[in-house]
């Protein structure tokens, strides 16, 4: 009788063999082949006792606390969601619109920049750098009130930040929109901020409702310690200086598109 | 196969809710994407870390593999399974990782010249690898004589046993990293074990030798 191959007691032993079947009944007649499958195994054996090192419990939330930070807002089908109407209703009406204003703006960036496409770009950025001024303005007060809540009174022990917490999940949404559309515009230190403000409006957002004084004073260290109310306010002049700055384009530019318009 | 395989009715919850967390990230919900990344690292982990042989790639090979998870998530397709498609992207990108640090470690040493083939030539592998079993039985434990034995694959043999052997994965999915046929990927399988036994029985079984193959008794 013809004994088995090696190549062929690996695949068995592997589970990759075409004819398992064939296989088997000759190991079961053969103790010739029994003995050289059990070699195999015994060397496979060994390899299966080398350690793999255990990374540790929070090995998972490791991994993502390392990639959080690099990832990009949305994954590659991020443009389609925007347009999901259930996503703008959550959004609010102007936000939704401003993204539209935005990405049609991208396209035209494209084109022959002539008077009225820089205008255009004008009116955009002031658009973009009143609404992201008044978000954070917005998401200044909410971190305000939160760094002053109180057990309403003093014989509770627990201080409800429901309120908050609230204010925090709408700023979130609005803060994602806002950070990636001030990205395609390359204003990186701006999404930086922004970027940052997101981590302290989720740790709010997923907070629980009724926390204890410690707790919330874990909250509030968590903020100062990123300095966050500090830089919302230094970037939020910085906005007002800017609005100053890209005041409309003058009478003279606009009555000409109006003119062109009509042609 | 050692690959630790929940129930049948956990790996098919767990298999929803993946889907349903992929179908949440898609939507814009980033927090999503955490469920996945916290309940696949620890698997993922330990193929890359079979794969390399080292911690810090095989941790690098982890953050990379999640990382490009997302951004083709648009891609993934819904029926699939995520930690089978995660478990790809990992050992693709393990595959890049080992072949870019050879290059590294080659400019660094003294140029060797290659022959046509070595790297394909079992015996040729074996014996770069590891000294004379006298020798190295005497010097060196078991566990550095695997490491040793793992070294001297070549990356996709290396690939196909870890995949196989050690994770159990599909010989459909192991092609399909090798970017061969399923018959050439059971090819590879077993030229990896060949190996590895070549090298590794003299320290496991006293006394014994390869059979001959195929031998008419
Ligand atoms: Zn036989």
């Amino acid at each position: 009788m013809k004994h088995m191959t090696e190549e062929e007691l690996i695949a068995y032993r592997e589970g990759v063999a075409a004819q398992r079947a064939v296989i088997a009944n000759h190991l079961a007649a053969c103790e010739e082949c029994r003995a050289e499958l059990e070699r195999i195994e015994a060397v496979l054996a060994a390899l299966d006792t080398l350690p793999v090192p255990n990374p540790g419990d929070d090995y998972g939330r490791r991994v993502w606390r390392q990639i959080a930070p690099r990832l990009p807002e949305r994954p590659a089908r991020w443009w389609q969601a925007w347009f999901e109407p259930q996503r703008l209703g959550a959004l609010g009406t102007v936000a939704a619109l401003l993204v539209v204003a935005f990405l049609t703006g991208r396209m035209t960036k494209r084109g022959p920049i002539g008077n009225d496409v820089a205008n255009k770009e004008q009116i955009r950025e002031r658009v973009l750098v009143v609404a992201v001024g008044e978000h954070l303005g917005r998401s200044e007060m909410m971190l305000v009130a939160l760094s002053n809540a109180e057990p309403l009174n003093p014989a509770q022990k627990q201080v409800n930040i429901s309120a908050e917490q609230h204010r925090a999940e709408d700023l979130l949404e609005e803060n994602r929109l806002y950070r990636q559309t001030v990205l395609m515009e390359g204003d990186a230190n701006l999404a930086s901020v922004l970027d940052e403000l997101e981590r302290v409006l989720l740790d709010v957002a997923h907070s629980p409702e009724e926390v204890t004084p410690a707790q919330l004073k874990k909250i509030r260290q968590k903020i100062e310690a990123r300095g966050i109310l500090f830089k919302v306010r230094v970037v939020g002049r910085e906005l007002q200086e800017r609005q100053k700055a890209t005041k409309p384009a003058p009478a003279q530019k606009d009555s000409e598109e109006s003119e062109r318009n009509k042609a | 196969m050692n690959r630790m395989l929940p129930s049948v009715e956990n790996a098919q919850t767990i298999a929803e809710s993946d889907a349903v967390a992929v179908e949440r990230t898609l939507a814009g919900d980033r927090d999503a994407f955490r469920v996945l990344v916290e309940r696949h690292s620890h698997n993922v982990f330990r193929l890359a870390y079979r794969m390399t042989g080292n911690r810090p790639d095989a941790e690098e090979v982890v953050q990379e593999a999640f990382l490009r998870a997302y951004q083709k998530l648009g891609k993934f397709e819904a029926r699939a399974n995520f930690g089978t498609w995660v478990y790809r992207i990992a050992a693709n990108y393990a595959i890049d990782r080992m072949r870019q640090r050879k290059k590294e470690e080659a400019r660094k040493v003294e140029p060797v010249i290659h022959e046509e083939g070595t790297e394909n030539d079992p015996v040729t592998l074996v014996h770069d690898a590891a000294p004379t079993p006298e020798r190295l039985a005497h010097n060196m434990e078991l566990r550095k004589q695997i490491e040793i034995a793992l070294a001297a694959l070549s990356h996709s043999e290396r690939t196909a046993f870890v995949m196989r052997h050690w994770e159990g994965c599909a010989i459909e999915e192991i092609a399909a990293v090798l970017k061969s046929s399923s018959s050439a990927a059971k090819n590879t399988v077993f030229r990896a074990v060949q190996k590895l036994r070549l090298a590794l029985q003299p320290f496991v079984v006293k006394g014994t030798q390869v059979r001959a193959m195929g031998t008419e008794s």
